[in-house]
């Protein structure tokens, strides 16, 4: 967001700027501090798996909802998991109502590009008919209040959501799928989790606040397993990183997850 | 292919590990823009048009202190298998974006306030690797535009595909292969200005697609000066 600096943020971005480079937060936080991480699940009833994250000041809501539908043409035999962002309004005064602009949609794409490429769900057992039915496992993510750092908070309310949703079971007959009152657990094979990495000047720092992304220079978002295998990256922000900026921010986020693991 | 592999194995193109597809650039392409560029990356044919430093509209979203640097990715209906819809998706939009992260670091922006850059890429045909090509093309065709840069952008990706470390994945590689990492650099500041990331790859092996995609992107560069220099008639050493 560092194109909409405009003339009251420069005089922030040099505040903050300096109180960073003196390995300072303005919050009093060290550079590779997380604010105060809370997670609480099965918070909505209506939804078949729900979380919801606080990190800090920004919060967000995950809900998991099962459906049945249309298998993607290439991939006949296989579930599709589909992950979406909505930035509420009352999150922030500078979201507005409208169709869904750049921020949200790489929020939910980066999201969505973890639990993928991780594979956590085994989509061939969500197919129900091949080519025809299939289950569609829904992940919504809400902004309830924005205080920065939204894709690692909702990576996390994302897995712990879908940890504890129930999914409901089906029995196939002549391709007549018919639901029964049964439901199951869902089997996640990994739970990517996501640590995102901010630059301000010279400095590296996790978990920004909504001032600190306002200011950024860049930012790297990786995404890890539990076996410290790096499943996604994204980087945005019109500033570069050199290659040892690189190594160690996969190695910040190599450690900084061990610790948002402990939430889930 | 087995996925226990001996190193440096033939790619399914016969291509090295490290060897780039064939790459062409061609600059100054389109007679209406201010800045054009042409390249096939492989399979890829893509042309990016430059228009402006120009008046923004609308006015509101013109920055006082500099200029604004607009971005659109745009694939063709039958630039893939099976058609696709022409309208923006979610993928395009966020390719936009990352373009524009990727190419604005290398821009005199600051010059120009209140202005804005449009940068248009055209997709014609895909091949893997499209965003890649975009930002080859996107700034050569800014270089044609006259527009003062600090450096060229140069892209391509490495990956690992049946375990092996690879160089500018192409479509199949792309889909079938373990990881792919875009990345973008600026050579004389050595910045990496695109990055992303999706499937798995240890920790090891993705600083090594970094190793690899850096040195992809240097001889990457070496082809766009060449187009530059062709278009303005200069002998080697001149354009520096």
């Amino acid at each position: 967001m560092s194109s909409n600096v405009g003339i009251a943020s420069r005089l922030k971005r040099n505040k903050i700027t300096e109180v960073v480079a003196s390995g300072k937060r303005m919050d009093g936080r060290d550079l590779l501090d997380y604010r105060n991480i809370q997670i609480k699940t099965g918070v909505l009833e209506k939804a078949e798996g729900s979380a919801e994250a606080y990190l800090g000041n920004t919060r967000v809501l995950v809900g998991i909802k099962f459906g049945i539908g249309f298998p993607f043409e290439d991939t006949p035999d296989k579930g599709v998991l589909m992950t979406n962002a909505e930035f509420t309004p009352i999150a922030h005064p500078t979201f507005e109502p409208g169709p869904p602009d750049e921020r949200s949609i790489e929020l939910a794409r980066v999201v969505d590009r973890g639990l993928r490429s991780a594979e956590i769900l085994d989509l061939k057992k969500l197919c129900l008919v091949n080519g025809k039915k299939v289950l569609m496992v829904y992940v919504d993510i809400y902004v309830l209040s924005y205080d920065g750092n939204l894709i690692d908070c909702s990576a996390m309310a994302a897995i712990a959501a879908l940890k504890t949703a129930k999914m409901p079971v089906y029995t196939v007959k002549d391709e007549t799928v018919t639901l029964t009152k049964k439901t199951k657990a869902v089997k996640l094979n990994k739970e990517p989790l996501a640590v995102s990495i901010v630059k301000i000047g010279d400095s590296l720092l996790v978990d920004p606040s909504a001032d600190e992304e306002e200011v950024m220079d860049a930012r790297i978002t990786v995404s890890l397993d539990e076996k410290g295998n790096v499943c996604t990256i994204q980087k945005t922000g019109s500033v570069g990183f050199t290659r040892e900026e690189l190594r160690n921010v996969v190695q910040i986020a190599a450690e900084k997850v061990e610790e948002l693991r402990k939430n889930i | 292919m087995s996925k226990k592999s001996k190193r440096a194995k033939k790619r399914y193109d016969g291509r090295k590990p490290d060897e780039l597809r064939p790459l062409r650039i061609e600059s100054g392409v389109l007679p209406n823009a201010d800045g054009s560029a042409y390249i096939e990356m492989g399979r890829n044919k893509i042309i990016v048009g430059v228009f402006g430093p120009r008046e923004m509209h609308p006015k509101r979203l013109s920055k006082p202190n500099m200029a604004t640097l607009r971005c659109r990715y745009h694939m063709a209906p039958f630039s893939v298998d099976p058609r696709r819809s022409p309208a923006p998706s979610r993928r395009d939009n966020e390719i936009s974006m990352v373009m524009r992260y990727a190419l604005e670091p290398a821009v005199f922006l600051e010059r120009y306030p209140r202005s804005v850059i449009d940068v248009y890429a055209e997709i014609l045909e895909a091949d893997g690797g499209t965003r890649t090509a975009c930002i080859n093309a996107a700034s050569v065709a800014l270089v044609d535009a006259g527009i003062p840069m600090r450096d060229l952008v140069a892209s391509c990706a490495a990956g690992k595909m049946d375990g092996q470390l690879v160089l500018d994945l192409g479509d199949y590689e792309d889909k079938e292969g373990e990881a792919d990492v875009p990345l973008a650099y600026m050579p004389k500041s050595e910045q990496v200005t695109l990055l992303q990331m999706d499937g798995i790859l240890s920790q090891e092996d993705f600083n090594g697609c970094i190793d690899m995609a850096i040195e992809g992107c240097k001889q990457v560069y070496e082809v766009q000066r060449e187009a530059l220099k062709k278009k303005y008639g200069l002998e080697e050493g001149e354009a520096n």
